[in-house]
């Protein structure tokens, strides 16, 4: 009991448990618990107080960028920078311009929402304190697991087990710092 | 109905089964012979390239009037097989079809390998290849531009988005189960590299949920521009004025061309893959009787853009592009046109029977028989329409010679190749799209 | 997948294109093919031009009148001369680039040219240049000094000089060259038993002796086509063959415009036995064998003396000539037998022709039987009685008729020697062979088909050290003075016996303008008299009629790769001759092209590849001369000096094998779509004729407005007589790579101006209609809009100008071009090792790479230059100061440029014409090159069938 924790962890069966051990640390306050699962369980993030998703802005701005820059981008060089006579057609064939400015429309949105998610995600992190934890491997193979952080106001080191212990998991693990 | 997930299977025997088909499985003659083989018709590739840049594109059969030939008719077949990955990745996801989480990984990564083989041609094709990057607006002193009119400018813009995005949505996918190969690695190596390619995924809650927000963002994105890409891509013909060409038909009847020609190859993969690494049980039955009821539905629109093209002509009754229909069907080139008509259209009509769909070696036959259908139609597109245009006295032929033919075999063996390799170091199959119907099955 | 086999893929209608060893390892095509192809495998030894170096002439040579001034570096001069060729000369302008003569003109001031030229005259400056020329010396195949062959020379001639010259024999071509003529009668009077002998291949034997039959001497007709209103052609190609042929074209097409520039138009009619140009242009043509031409002749002279033929053409034709006494005119062929060419003479005197459309002067060169000449000179060589042979020029091993069996004869003369550009056949067999001068390398002077003289003189000095045949000859008379300039001069003091001053004025003149003033032969008035002339029964078996080829004319151009490459003009096949044969007979002998067949004649055999050409008279075939090596057919085996022209009764059969064309043209038919469009001049002139233009669709784009120039062109269809100058004139002016027979085959020649060719109505006797196609330059260019780089675009003045540095090769343009006149190198076509063809280049056109498209461009560099010019000048360019290369070389002035911002411009003119039509218009392309409609003159009394 003398090394600083960072968490304090249980491990659970099945997405069912692990939902619901996530919507009573909710409604338990605790505000930096953390749930890991090898597949997307709906309805923890929510539990765990995950409010606002900023993926989808951020693609739409990226969107509007791709877009309004690339059309700009053929604009500019075809009317401005080296106006030619291409087969007597005018300067600005604005319908020409189409193609490449929805295509970029949708890469600019793209690059945005993938590496937005990352960002937000604060990946790629390749070392983290539940790595740690000899049995978090099983994480992405078929183990669901509730971690209490050690940072959280609320965290009390007795607290904390008694809560995860009323979860009846398979096992309670100490995540070192 | 038989279902997506044969059998008992828990997340545990899921995850073991699929992840130990690149971890522990030692290498299998056939792969490994059949590897040789694509290798070694990727190594010549590569050289048929070079011998290409020392002495030109005259070592092919090109030539006035038919100044474009196989290079840019594989082009259009390859990207047309490109097309079923990201189809089934992005408007399956939308669409909510679970069964297609079993079959979307490898056929997205059948996609990246087609759609990069495709991109090479267009450079191939080049009378100065590498000149190449004059197509992309870059910083120069000359202040020069890429001239925004042309298709194949747009070409350039569709195809390398189609496979940056196509690229990242395979990615992003594999995350999760990159970290799961990074958990199950027994050798440091393999912890090390998965584990670097994994970014450090953890499956926390708000990042599954960031995740899923992506992943759907990135199918509604993609979804448009699989149809975008086929279309730009017929552009490149329907903007010209050659008779065979000019043709307002050509975007939604290649996008249709692309899906057929794109789950024939589906089949073509699956079958000896789900055959040779004991899948069945994840790629079923159903999953196949999809495939080739999508293969119906696209072929029929196929054979309708056929048919249309034929009335049309005779509708508008411009004798261009008449004599160029029935220099289609009776001039020199008349047997491609009928082989295409056998391969794409009237081979197809036996989907209609259940009993077919459900016989997996037919439909192994029936995909193959498929593709050549679709080569076919690109070569008719290319070369028979431009071999004859407006003026008689400019009229002439094309003679495929033995580059034009070595370079597609090559380019085919590079495909496998890259294939094969794919099965062995990554996860065929989405693993935790898997457990997710593991789930589902239990409830 | 689709079959790979041609033989699956060919269209039925299509000639084999090229299957012989296509394979992607094809050796590299380079310039000269031929070169590649064990073709006189001789000369080609390494370049001396290293050594040798271009330098100007020794004497001063003096530029034409428009580029009088002192020479400016990096402005070409032009410099008179002229070329002979066959016995009469063209005057033509040597462009000369720092010394370098790098293109050929015509000469406007001369007759025989007025300014244009034909397709050998553009080859000229490759003949100078090409690097298989002969370099040296040799004795026997041992290369020698020049010194060394005088010498043995000089020893030879002074054993002679005991003898009074007996056994020395000199042999030469035509001889049009007045101080040639000189130096060789100065030959025989210094050795009084020497003999002189003449060998033309392509001789006027027959007009010779028709002449002397008529006229009991030998005189020349002539022709004043511009003052025939009809004109009856037998057998004879006047357009292409022959003295004065681009004179007559120029005289021939002015009357067959519509502009009434020169009065009504002409009628023609042509009854030949092979396709010519003049029967392509011709409003009624008869394809028959010589004899049934003959026959016709006979029927004709019957007509006009009133009996009545049973041919209604025969009659319609009489009738014509009838009606227009003193505006009518018959031209008799060379295959037509002296008494056709009598009866000829006296048809015309009686339709009071000469002094109208003909006039007879004494003969330029043709004023003897060159057969007879060279019939005595084998005679005396097999007998022994010749010891030493003189052959200036020409080719005789190869080129004379087979019964002299001129080869086996040269084998018994002990000391022969060959003066040739080329170490070919003769050289070989000659005990000595000199390399000899190119005519833009010495001094000379030539006669023009009516008698101008004109002043050769040299652009630069001898490439390889050659020697002329002056030198030769001065050599033999023992001239003191051994300088070609002053013997020349001294020709022409003797002739015009005035003062120095005058006579140095007088030389300047000559120099300047290319021709001697008044010099042309005076007019002869004689009468025919009447000769019986019965034709000859009908030919017992095949007809074999042996005709000049359109580019290697009688061999002399065989190594010449740009006409080689020349499509030819009825067959557009390239680097080959062929058993023409007519469909019917065909048929008969259940052949298709490509298939073999064996003509016997005599003891000789020949097997040639068969060509089906539609307009070939039935029961007979042509067959060109002047191939055989490494390209072709050889068909001197066939020819006897009894029969030169044709061989009657020969047998011929199907033989085994396929032989593999290239052809630049393989679809002949128009398929309804009517880029030619044509009219009868009667419909034209009662203003009810529809040429079913298509009006251009408005369009949703503002117009592109051209403020300064805005250059454009018009061709006349109706003045186009299809000879082909214009491609090679192209050529030559824009560096134009040749590709070789393989890559024609393969349907990549690079010519930018090509001449279609098309057939109308059956096949048994077609109309043919030619078409030549450059970029047309449209306004609303659909090459453009695809170029993904902007490698072609349109300039200020609305030219459609490719870029080569910036085109990277998407081919995208001609794949959208419904003309299909881009030109890709799809290899490397240009030669760029070569220093001599280095040296022959246009300097102001780029010299293309591997991968980049090209195509016409109004030659902007011509335009350039004059925008250079009348910028310093601070003045527009008039118009007619800017002249395209093909526009330049037409004989037919069938081509006008010009600025369609001028109002008053030429082209201008010619579009407001009512026959002014845009092909392919339909698909709003709007080019700035339009065509004027065929217009034809049939007559009424005749339903075509």
């Amino acid at each position: 009991m003398s090394a600083p924790l960072w968490g304090l962890m249980a491990e659970l069966a099945d997405a069912d448990a692990l939902l619901a051990a996530a919507q009573r640390a909710g409604a338990a306050g605790w505000r930096r618990a953390e749930a890991y699962s090898p597949f997307p369980v709906e309805g923890v993030a929510e539990a765990l107080g995950f409010a606002r998703n900023r993926v989808p802005l951020l693609a739409l701005l990226g969107g509007v960028a791709g877009g309004v820059g690339g059309y700009f981008m053929q604009w500019y060089s075809a009317v401005v920078s080296y106006p030619l006579n291409i087969g007597g057609r005018p300067l600005h064939s604005w319908p020409s311009f189409i193609p490449a400015t929805f295509e970029l429309t949708v890469l600019g949105a793209a690059l945005a929402a993938v590496f937005g998610m990352l960002a937000l995600n604060g990946l790629p992190r390749l070392r983290h304190p539940v790595f740690d934890v000899p049995e978090f491997d099983t994480a992405t193979r078929n183990r669901f697991f509730l971690c209490l952080r050690a940072d959280d106001p609320k965290f009390d080191d007795d607290a904390a087990r008694r809560f995860l212990e009323a979860l009846r998991p398979l096992a309670i693990l100490e995540v070192p710092a | 109905m038989a279902e997506v997930l044969r059998g008992r299977w828990g997340y545990a025997s899921i995850t073991d089964k699929i992840a130990d088909i690149v971890l522990t499985r030692p290498v299998h003659w056939v792969w490994a012979l059949v590897f040789g083989a694509a290798a070694s018709g990727a190594l010549f590739f590569f050289g048929a390239m070079g011998y290409l840049f020392v002495r030109g594109i005259g070592i092919w059969g090109v030539d006035i009037p038919v100044a474009w030939g196989y290079a840019i008719g594989n082009f259009v077949w390859w990207i047309g097989i490109g097309h079923a990955g990201t189809f089934i990745s992005a408007f399956l996801l939308l669409l909510r079809q679970k069964w297609r989480n079993s079959i979307n990984r490898f056929a997205e990564a059948m996609t990246l390998f087609a759609a990069g083989i495709a991109g090479v041609w267009p450079i191939l094709h080049l009378g100065r290849p590498w000149f190449f990057y004059w197509l992309t607006p870059y910083p120069n002193v000359m202040e020069l531009w890429p001239q925004w009119r042309s298709p194949l400018v747009w070409d350039i813009f569709a195809i390398s988005t189609y496979l940056i995005v196509s690229l990242l949505f395979w990615y992003v996918g594999l995350v999760p189960d990159l970290a799961t190969l990074r958990d199950r690695a027994h050798t440091r190596a393999k912890q090390v590299v998965y584990g670097l390619l994994a970014l450090g995924w953890r499956g926390e809650a708000r990042h599954w949920a960031r995740f899923e927000t992506a992943y759907l963002l990135l199918a509604g994105l993609a979804a448009p521009l699989v149809i975008s890409v086929h279309s730009v891509v017929s552009l490149d013909f329907a903007v010209g004025n050659t008779p065979g060409w000019h043709s307002t038909l050509f975007p939604p009847y290649f996008v249709a061309g692309a899906l057929f020609s794109g789950f024939a190859m589906v089949l073509t993969l699956a079958i000896p893959m789900r055959h040779f690494f004991g899948l069945q049980d994840f790629i079923t039955a159903r999953h196949l009787d999809h495939a080739a009821k999508i293969m119906l539905a696209t072929g029929l629109i196929v054979a309708y853009g056929y048919f249309m093209e034929i009335f049309t002509a005779f509708y508008s009754g411009d004798e261009y592009e008449i004599y160029m229909t029935l220099n289609r069907m009776a001039g020199p080139y008349a047997p491609v046109y009928w082989l295409l008509m056998a391969c794409n259209v009237i081979a197809p009509q036996l989907l209609w029977f259940r009993r077919v769909r459900r016989t997996v070696w037919l439909l192994f036959v029936l995909s193959i028989v498929i593709n050549v259908g679709m080569w076919s139609e690109r070569f008719m597109i290319v070369v028979t329409s431009l071999h004859r245009d407006f003026l008689p006295s400019s009229w002439g032929m094309f003679y495929p010679t033995g580059w034009d033919w070595s370079m597609l075999a090559g380019s085919i063996g590079l495909f496998t190749m890259l294939f094969l390799l794919f099965v062995r170091f990554l996860p065929a199959i989405s693993i935790f799209e898997m457990r997710e119907i593991a789930r589902e099955e239990r409830e | 997948m689709p079959p790979v086999s041609r033989a699956l893929w060919r269209s039925v209608d299509e000639p084999a294109a090229g299957s012989d060893g296509h394979g992607p390892h094809d050796a590299h095509p380079l310039e000269f093919s031929p070169s590649r192809r064990d073709f006189m495998r001789l000369a080609a030894a390494s370049l001396a031009l290293a050594g040798a170096g271009c330098s100007p002439p020794a004497e001063e040579i003096t530029p034409y009148v428009k580029s009088d001034g002192e020479p400016v570096p990096g402005v070409p001069r032009y410099f008179a001369t002229a070329m002979s060729l066959g016995g009469a000369a063209i005057g033509v302008l040597a462009r000369s680039d720092m010394g370098r003569p790098t293109k050929i003109e015509g000469n406007p001031t001369h007759p025989s040219s007025l300014g244009a030229t034909d397709v050998w005259a553009q080859a000229a400056v490759l003949e100078l240049w090409d690097p298989r020329r002969s370099q040296t010396v040799r004795r026997g195949a041992l290369p020698m000094s020049r010194e060394a062959f005088f010498s043995a020379l000089g020893a030879r001639l002074e054993r002679l000089r005991a003898r009074g010259g007996e056994g020395l024999r000199v042999l030469t071509r035509y001889v049009d060259s007045p101080t040639l003529e000189a130096q060789l009668r100065a030959v025989l009077e210094r050795f009084p038993a020497a003999r002189r002998h003449v060998w033309e291949p392509l001789h006027r034997d027959n007009s010779v002796e028709g002449a002397r039959l008529a006229f009991g001497r030998v005189l020349e007709p002539v022709y004043r086509f511009d003052r025939a209103d009809v004109v009856v052609a037998l057998d004879a190609d006047f357009l292409r063959e022959g003295p004065g042929r681009v004179r007559y074209a120029r005289d021939f097409a002015a009357r067959r415009r519509a502009d009434g520039r020169a009065g009504a138009m002409s009628r023609v009619y042509a009854i030949e036995s092979r396709p010519t140009l003049a029967g392509a242009m011709a409003d009624h043509r008869v394809a028959l064998p010589v004899a049934g031409i003959e026959r016709w002749l006979a029927q004709l002279d019957g007509q006009l003396r009133g009996a009545e033929s049973d041919d209604p053409r025969v009659r319609a034709a009489a009738a014509d000539l009838a009606a227009s006494a003193g505006r009518a005119l018959i031209v008799a062929g060379e295959s037509l037998p002296p008494g056709a060419h009598a009866l000829v003479h006296a048809l015309n005197d009686a339709l009071g022709a000469p002094g109208q459309t003909l006039q007879y002067i004494a003969p330029v060169a043709a004023a003897e039987s060159c057969t007879a000449s060279l019939r005595e000179l084998t005679g005396d060589m097999h007998a022994g009685r010749v010891d030493t042979l003189l052959v200036l020029g020409g080719n005789p091993v190869y080129d004379a008729p087979a019964d002299l069996a001129f080869g086996d004869a040269l084998a018994r003369v002990p000391f022969s020697a060959h003066l040739a550009l080329r170490r070919d056949e003769t050289s070989a067999a000659a005990t000595w062979h000199v390399p000899a001068t190119h005519f833009l390398e010495h001094w000379s002077d030539a006669r023009a088909h009516d008698g101008t003289a004109s002043v050769v003189q040299p652009l630069i000095a001898p490439l390889y050290g050659g020697t002329s045949p002056h030198a030769l000859l001065a050599a033999v008379a023992g001239e003191p003075d051994a300088d070609g300039h002053r013997r020349v001069r001294r020709t022409w003091t003797l002739r015009q016996a005035q003062g120095e001053r005058e006579f140095e004025n007088f030389w300047r003149d000559s120099l300047r303008e290319g021709v001697v003033r008044g010099s042309a032969a005076a007019p002869v008035s004689a009468r025919p008299r009447g000769v019986p002339y019965s034709p000859p029964a009908g030919p017992a078996g095949w007809s074999v009629r042996f005709v000049e080829d359109a580019s290697v004319r009688d061999g002399e151009f065989a190594a010449n790769a740009w006409l080689q490459e020349l499509p030819r003009p009825d067959s557009k096949l390239t680097w080959d001759n062929a058993a023409l044969l007519a469909p019917g007979s065909a048929a008969v002998l259940g052949v298709r092209t490509g298939d073999l067949v064996e003509i016997e004649a005599g003891a000789a055999r020949v097997r040639a590849p068969v060509w089906v050409l539609p307009g070939q008279a039935e029961g007979a075939i042509a067959i060109a001369l002047g191939y055989g090596r490494g390209t072709g057919v050889d068909a001197y085996p066939l020819r006897a000096s009894g029969s030169p022209w044709e061989v009657r009764d020969a047998h011929v059969r199907r033989s085994d094998g396929r032989h593999a064309f290239a052809t630049t043209q393989e679809h002949a038919r128009m398929e309804g779509r009517d880029p030619v469009r044509r009219a009868a001049i009667a419909d034209f002139e009662a203003g009810d004729f529809d040429l079913g233009k298509e009006q251009p669709e408005e369009s949703l784009y503002p117009e592109w407005r051209y403020e300064g120039y805005r250059w454009g062109m018009a061709i006349d269809l109706g003045a186009c007589i299809g000879c082909n100058a214009c491609t090679i004139a192209c050529q030559a002016e824009n560096n134009i790579p040749t590709v070789g027979k393989d890559q024609v085959a393969r349907g990549r020649e690079m010519h930018w101006i090509r001449v279609d060719r098309y057939y109308e109505g059956d096949a048994a006797a077609p109309r043919t209609l030619f078409q030549p196609v450059p970029c047309m330059q449209c306004e609303n260019a659909p090459c453009e809009e695809v170029c993904p780089v902007g490698a072609t675009v349109h300039d200020s003045e609305g030219v459609n100008v490719q870029v080569y540095n910036r085109c990277v090769g998407t081919r995208f343009c001609s794949n959208n071009c419904p003309y299909k006149v881009r030109r890709f190198n799809f290899l490397q076509f240009a030669d760029r090792e070569s220093e001599s063809l280095k040296a022959m280049r246009n300097p102001e056109v780029t010299v293309r790479m591997r991968g980049v498209m090209e195509k016409c461009n109004y030659c902007l560099q011509r335009i350039t230059r004059a925008r250079i010019e009348t910028e310093r000048e601070g003045r527009r360019i008039a118009d007619g100061e800017v002249v395209t290369a093909c526009q330049a070389a037409c004989p037919a002035e069938a081509i006008v440029f010009g600025d369609l911002n001028d109002p008053k411009s030429r082209v201008i003119a010619a579009k407001r014409s009512p026959l002014e039509y845009a092909l392919l218009g339909e698909l709003n392309t709007r080019p700035r090159t339009t065509y004027l409609a065929r217009l034809f003159n049939p007559n009424p009394d005749i339903e075509e069938g």
